[in-house]
């Protein structure tokens, strides 16, 4: 593939703290290669920034850059880790842009994500959804062996395809309600796809959705934006999934 | 300081049960009022953390991360090995012993080896039991694949994303624990410095990295599971955020240093393509099982690859290695690439890089479905594409993520791919408690020196973490806790924390009042540098000599002309790049002259000097079959000790894949 080299116009959001108001902030970058990662590019934009001394470095999350940790998380022109289909924001490169174009990053915006500084945000709302129920109960040296009870292939590939969940929130900032359900359906469909996750399955999705709506994540309204900008393509199939779960598991306990 | 590796006497395969039979115990009711500080969440600290936490201890766990989940052990993408030998091919505990002894090219302890190859059943029943997806076969059990070093299939994995897998698994141990009040979870900090009291360590010094207050933080115990220190070469495949930092500060507390120079270059990464890298990225191992590597016969052959015919092609490694073919271990595949390219014979635009071919694997598989599929008189068109289908399930998400790096399509053309610094096998020494030589310090998983020796096999450092954190040391930190349980907490405003914590200040402050003109960046840069070119994949005497002056001035000029922005008490993440590259160039020195002293080639150690006639490692047994520990004694100050290696039970040869 031909490389090219491009000059582009960002706006990035800038904000000091939790508390301050924060806005887009102009920027140019020059000689910006294809071949880079937009990652990439922002390091050289921040090399600029330390360089000339005026405005700090843009604080932005980011840690394996493979595609794989779920830390980095940048709302680019509008979408949760930019224009390409199944891929997070550090896998994202710069030949899906082209010279002199101009570049919106901001963070993820939802209520129960609050903004750090600048392009990160807390999402420590995850990690106590998990703590509700995102487990199987069994401590270490309590395990019979692994091939003790077979597992349906297809039930194996179902629940690894939802364990492919890295927690980085585009669902929630792909949503216009910033409901968290692609994600908690995401570990509730792994864990009732197993039979090791069966004798805590209804406990489990209660638990789970009960944290999910105290952390202030929206209501689902079934649009589908969650599961189009997912970068691990998460599917629909799991909220339905964890509907079902879930009324069965409100039935069952009002016995 | 002498060195005890506290190995239990008796035949091998009975140390680890006499071991855990014999060990001192800490009562339940004691274990309560006990603190144990876990640094770092990944699979060794997010194991060991949850394992304890439900053993009764009080633990709290840091990670410099948003979330316990995204340690690096999340990339981990190939697999996990285990003595399980449901394929039935000859797979035993003293295989997967011997294997990895050998992998190493006998630099590690038989003993510690020998308890990982037994503990390796117990990690896959333990992760099914938690859930983990791993592949399965049509009938319902569990898959296996082979990895390079071995001739059993062994490997479990989820995909290629067997990493994330099981680091979920220990993660969603970890957080139960946490809603069950018995870990506190510190996310978003950084330990920067071990508190020692009497000469036991208890406790840490630690930054929180949204407001960049310092906390001191008190521990009966503290357990280092912060990986390993790949990025001193800048260009890596580890994480951005990966660092030596709270290793290093325990080595400049007490905590001996073993085997710094023994890195793990990994043949088959995505080359550089400019300037601007800012990290490498891994094609997994599991790549070759399938793929065939090759580069043209023709020196400086600018044809496409698709236009070299069969004839003119060099598969090297099958050449070389008829027995092993594209499964030789990683340092032999590395060095047999550059070995290569350095002659002239590399492809790619900066003719740094070899092609990996799935064109074959592709053809095979869709003669395998034709037959499968009882279809007659098929095309060959038809064939690629059913082979395509097969290699797609099998290494889909690898492919599409060489796809998106590199813009090209690994179906139709091979994959360009150069080794890159992946692991390093180095790391605190510990004993066969994971101790380090400071009392109560342990070191877990990548962050300790154990069990690979000079090279570690693939799918082998899931399989370390997991049985440091799940199964050894829940047994072996009562041994050392059963004599502390007398012990109440120290307060925080002792003297000791109050001098550690005011020495972080102090260096913070020193580091933010430089206000030179270099980024950390350009620094980091220009060590990765220094060490790739004079401390990678070949070494020789001259060149570590330079490097170690070089590093030497390097070290000078960051603490004199480092320009960091921002102030101390915010989120401020260069600053805290500032620390960690500060810490990396004191390690890179101390490397080069670990890399000095061992005068002969062992696994990813390749000192030019000790090479065969045919270019292969030459190890030095009668000289060198030793673990260097070095001892911080000042700056640019060591003193080496040995720990002589004891093989009782191997007889240890030239290690051969011909």
């Amino acid at each position: 593939m031909e490389h090219y080299n491009m000059n582009l116009n960002l706006k990035v959001w800038r904000q000091k703290n939790k508390n301050d108001k924060g806005s887009l902030v102009d920027y140019k970058v020059s000689g910006i290669s294809s071949e880079m990662s937009f990652l990439e590019m922002i390091d050289v934009l921040n090399e600029k920034l330390v360089a000339d001394g005026k405005d700090e470095p843009i604080a932005f999350d980011h840690d394996c850059r493979e595609g794989i940790c779920g830390m980095c998380s940048m709302y680019i022109n509008g979408r949760p880790h930019g224009p390409w289909a199944g891929t997070t924001t550090c896998q994202l490169h710069m030949r899906a842009f082209k010279d002199g174009d101009t570049i919106v990053i901001e963070p993820w915006r939802a209520k129960a994500f609050p903004v750090i500084r600048d392009l990160v945000v807390d999402r420590s709302a995850f990690d106590r959804i998990i703590q509700a129920g995102g487990y199987i109960s069994v401590n270490t040296g309590n395990a019979v062996d692994a091939n003790a009870i077979p597992i349906p292939k297809d039930d194996a590939d179902k629940a690894f395809a939802a364990a492919a969940c890295i927690g980085c929130g585009a669902c929630v900032a792909a949503c216009k309600n910033a409901s968290a359900m692609l994600f908690v359906s995401a570990k509730v469909s792994q864990l009732a796809l197993l039979p090791q996750g069966k004798p805590e399955a209804q406990k489990r999705v209660l638990d789970m959705v009960a944290q999910m709506d105290k952390e202030g994540f929206g209501s689902c309204t079934n649009t589908g934006a969650c599961e189009a900008e997912c970068p691990k393509e998460i599917s629909l199939e799991n909220i339905a999934r964890l509907n079902r779960e879930f009324t069965t598991a409100s039935i069952m306990s009002e016995e | 300081m002498a060195m005890n590796n506290r190995i239990p006497s008796g035949e091998l395969a009975q140390k680890w049960s006499t071991y855990k039979s014999t060990c001192k115990l800490v009562n339940p009711a004691n274990k309560r009022s006990i603190d144990i500080i876990v640094v770092g969440t990944g699979l060794a600290g997010a194991s060991a953390a949850a394992t304890l936490a439900e053993l009764g201890y009080s633990v709290k766990t840091f990670c410099f991360q948003d979330s316990g989940r995204r340690a690096h052990s999340i990339a981990a993408q190939g697999g996990i090995n285990a003595a399980k030998n449901y394929q039935n091919d000859g797979d035993s505990v003293y295989r997967l012993f011997y294997d990895t002894i050998k992998g190493g090219d006998y630099r590690a302890r038989e003993g510690n080896v020998h308890r990982l190859a037994e503990v390796s059943t117990n990690i896959i029943d333990q992760c099914v039991a938690q859930g983990v997806p791993f592949a399965r076969e049509y009938g319902g059990l569990l898959s296996n694949r082979s990895f390079g070093g071995t001739q059993v299939q062994r490997t479990f994995y989820a995909a290629g994303q067997t990493g994330q897998q099981l680091l979920l698994g220990a993660y969603s141990a970890l957080e139960r624990q946490i809603a069950l009040g018995n870990v506190t979870q510190y996310s978003r900090h950084e330990m920067l410095d071990v508190v020692t009291v009497d000469g036991k360590a208890r406790g840490i010094i630690a930054k929180n990295l949204v407001t960049g207050e310092l906390e001191r933080h008190f521990g009966h115990a503290v357990l280092l599971c912060t990986g390993g220190y790949g990025n001193v070469f800048y260009l890596s495949t580890n994480a951005m955020g990966s660092n030596v930092t709270a290793a290093w500060k325990a080595h400049k507390k007490g905590a001996f240093f073993g085997n710094p120079c023994f890195t793990q270059i990994h043949p088959t990464c995505i080359p550089v393509s400019g300037d601007h890298q800012s990290k490498l990225t891994l094609m997994s191992e599991s790549l070759r099982n399938d793929g065939r590597i090759w580069v043209p016969k023709k020196q400086g052959d600018t044809r496409k690859p698709n236009e070299i015919p069969e004839e003119e092609r060099d598969y090297y490694l099958e050449r070389r290695y008829p027995a092993f073919g594209n499964l030789v271990p990683r340092d032999v595949a590395s060095r047999a690439a550059k070995e290569r390219c350095d002659a002239g014979y590399g492809v790619g635009a900066s003719k740094m890089a070899v092609y990996l071919d799935y064109a074959d694997a592709i053809q095979r598989y869709g003669k395998i479905e034709v037959g499968k599929q009882g279809l007659d008189n098929v095309s060959k068109e038809k064939i690629i594409e059913l082979g395509k289908a097969v290699v797609k399930e099998k290494y889909g998400n690898l492919l599409d993520m060489y796809s998106k790096i590199t813009g090209e399509n690994p179906y139709e053309v091979p994959m360009r791919i150069y080794p890159a610094v992946h692991y390093t096998m180095g790391g605190l020494w510990v004993d066969y408690e994971l101790m380090t030589t400071v009392p109560g310090l342990y070191a877990l998983g990548e962050a300790n020196f154990s069990d690979h020796g000079a090279n570690r096999l693939g799918a082998s450092a899931l399989m370390q973490g997991l049985a440091d954190g799940y199964f050894v040391i829940p047994y072996t930190i009562g041994n050392y806790l059963a004599d502390e349980i007398a012990v109440k907490p120290i307060p925080t405003d002792s003297p000791e924390f109050l001098a550690a914590e005011k020495a972080t200040a102090d260096r913070i402050n020193t580091l933010m009042n430089i206000k030179g003109t270099k980024s950390v960046e350009s620094f980091h840069k220009r060590l990765g540098k220094i060490m790739w070119d004079k401390c990678g994949m070949a070494r020789n005497a001259e060149g570590l000599k330079e490097a170690i002056t070089e590093i030497q001035a390097l070290k000078n000029e960051f603490w004199s002309d480092v320009k960091i922005p921002g102030d101390v008490n915010s989120f401020n993440p260069e600053l805290d790049k500032a620390g960690r590259v500060a810490d990396f160039i004191e390690l890179g020195e101390l490397m080069c002259k670990d890399a000095l002293d061992r005068n002969e080639s062992c696994g990813g150690h390749f000192r030019e000097e000790s090479q065969t006639e045919e270019g292969e490692a030459l190890r030095d047994d009668e000289n060198y079959k030793y673990v260097a520990a070095w001892e911080f004694k000042g700056e640019s100050n060591w003193q080496l000790n040995k720990e002589e290696l004891i093989y009782e039970n191997i007889k240890i040869a030239a290690r051969s894949y011909k």
